[in-house]
């Protein structure tokens, strides 16, 4: 309207400006991710299919030969394994605990709000201190933890939990489920609240207990969410590093060995870059199988209550 | 939902809560004592959680020995900057997102979220490379770089989720009085969305201090080391000294726990919107 009063020439000018703004402001975005995320796993594919190594300068295509070698390489289904067995693990009882915290959360009781705060702890929390964190309190000697245990009476003698290839993976299991598991409960928590109270007085009303509620009310609306939680989570816990290198370096006798700590070492120890990439193009694609799998059961899960 | 609960219940909801509060803030509160206590006092007979006697002796030797402030200075050099250009880049891209006539813009940011989902072990290999070819190797610039693409997504989500909820009508208005689009972003729709600008420069600045697989594979000595890689290398050959990188690890953390405090209810939204809703 008020360009038409100006006359014909700003008008189109601002129509041509107004075309190009939105991409133009969107270019720098562009430009960080694509040379930062999409080339670099473009990149990563390619040097998957030579022999590239900063020892011996060899950088040649060879085809699928390091996917030959991955697929009957014992250290490679090692921590494949491990993987799968540390996101299974740990996101399920994130889930189950995050849920269970979720719910206490839901009830209004004096204090709730330092509780709350509280939970933002583990989660801001840089993973390397947890991990360090960990490691003191579940050290083999002077750890606060086999100190309570032995003195309850639960050990009979101080357990070198991060140095057997027993406990090892457990251990560090637990130092996940710590760090986020309150951060689940408060997402989790923000989907309870989007049940409509009017749902669960009616549901009162009828006669129904605190059982009948949530397992036919409030579990069923918060499907979802939980899914959706339950994915993202998944799909960290499957990325492991930092907790598994600073903690244990994937051993002891490769017991906590994961894919990405194996990449890392074939990258950044043995400088294979080739072998490397292959290694971490694997992991990648295991994880995109898990996200497409999991969105399937999603699609289905949503139709279903719909 | 409150009042017609049983005694047995308020029990349940108060052991609970209790169990919550000592699960999320008991290991912290350790690690924190840990680090006011002597060795001896580590390692002998009973543990306590009051120092006594009190020391600071680990907080010299983190500092004095370790060189623990070279690497605060890395962090913060690197976090402050990335946070910068994530808010600068990350609301551009929000702001094209919500107010300019983009097509297709569900499956632009569906396509940037994405991103965040990428393993970064997949990333590292070509990026050292490059950085190596570069010569970014051991400075900071490559950790920024790196940092920007890894906090831009939630940052672009967050800011776009918060930019939706300001009134189209302002567009109309700026357009009417002559402002073109980035005057509409500088002088009105970034000043009224404060608050949410702190919450997402927070988010970023959190990953970038707490990031450790890339500040592992690009840096190598203590001029431009960040203080995960600093606090993983504490380690003695002989003997890990817990005293001290308790002390290092409250350093880094209880500055990060008091501003996360501060921001909790913004921090809680602000995630919310970017990660799980919708």
């Amino acid at each position: 309207m008020t360009a038409a009063v100006s006359g014909q020439t700003p008008d189109k000018s601002r129509a041509l400006s107004s075309a190009l703004w939105p991409w133009l402001l969107l270019l720098p975005a562009f430009l960080s991710l694509a040379s930062v995320s999409f080339y670099p796993i473009v990149n990563g594919v390619y040097l998957s299919f030579t022999n590239r190594s900063l020892i011996t300068q060899d950088n040649d295509f060879i085809g699928i030969a390091n996917y030959v070698q991955l697929l009957a390489d014992p250290p490679f289904w090692n921590a494949w394994w491990h993987t799968i067995w540390f996101t299974l693990i740990s996101t399920l009882l994130e889930t189950f605990i995050g849920l269970a915290m979720a719910l206490i959360l839901c009830e209004t009781f004096a204090g709730r709000g330092m509780v709350r705060a509280a939970m933002l702890v583990p989660w801001a929390m840089p993973t390397v201190v947890t991990s360090k964190m960990f490691g003191w309190l579940f050290d083999g000697q002077h750890g606060i933890i086999n100190f309570i245990l032995l003195h309850t009476g639960l050990i009979d003698q101080n357990v070198n939990w991060y140095g057997s290839p027993d406990t090892a993976l457990t251990t560090i299991i637990l130092a996940d489920v710590w760090k986020t598991t309150p951060f689940m409960a408060l997402l989790l928590l923000t989907g309870l609240q989007t049940v409509p109270k009017s749902l669960i007085e009616a549901a009162r009303i009828d006669g129904a207990g605190a059982w009948t509620i949530f397992w036919h009310v409030r579990l069923p609306l918060l499907m979802p969410t939980l899914l959706i939680a339950g994915l993202f989570r998944a799909l960290d816990a499957f990325r492991v590093f930092d907790l598994v290198y600073v903690l244990t370096g994937g051993g002891p006798a490769d017991s906590t060995e994961t894919l990405s700590t194996l990449s890392y070492k074939v990258l950044f120890s043995t400088l294979q870059f080739g072998y490397g990439s292959a290694v971490s193009t694997a992991m990648f694609i295991t994880e995109g199988l898990i996200a497409i799998g999991f969105c399937v059961f999603l699609v289905r899960q949503i139709r279903r209550t719909t | 939902m409150n009042g017609e609960r049983s005694v047995f219940q308020n029990i349940l909801i108060y052991l609970g809560a209790l169990f919550i509060l000592i699960w999320s803030a008991g290991p912290f509160i350790w690690q924190f004592s840990t680090s006011l206590q002597l060795d001896k006092a580590l390692t002998e007979g009973t543990p306590s959680l009051i120092p006594n006697p009190f020391t600071l002796e680990h907080y010299y030797n983190a500092f004095v020995e370790k060189g623990l402030h070279h690497y605060v200075l890395n962090s913060l050099v690197v976090s402050l900057a990335t946070t910068a250009l994530c808010l600068i880049v990350g609301s551009l891209a929000a702001f094209s997102l919500s107010r300019l006539d983009v097509k297709g813009r569900f499956g632009i940011l569906t396509v940037i979220l994405s991103v965040s989902m990428f393993p970064q072990i997949a990333l590292v290999g070509p990026l050292y490379l490059i950085a190596s070819d570069l010569g970014l190797l051991d400075t900071y610039t490559a950790l920024i770089i790196t940092y920007l693409a890894l906090g831009l997504p939630l940052v672009t989500w967050v800011l776009f989720g918060y930019f939706e909820t300001l009134p189209r009508e302002i567009d109309e208005a700026a357009r009417i009085d002559g402002v073109g689009p980035v005057g509409l972003l500088w002088h009105i729709i970034l000043p009224m969305s404060l608050p949410s600008l702190v919450t997402t420069g927070l988010l970023a600045f959190i990953t970038a201090w707490n990031e450790f697989l890339f500040a592992l594979a690009f840096t190598s000595d203590s001029d431009s080391q960040t203080i995960p890689v600093g606090i993983a290398n504490f380690t003695n050959q002989y003997y890990v000294p817990w005293g001290d990188i308790a002390a290092a690890s409250a350093v880094v953390t209880v500055p990060l726990i008091i501003l996360v405090l501060f921001f909790q209810r913004h921090i809680i939204e602000g995630l919310t919107q970017g990660g799980i809703k919708e």
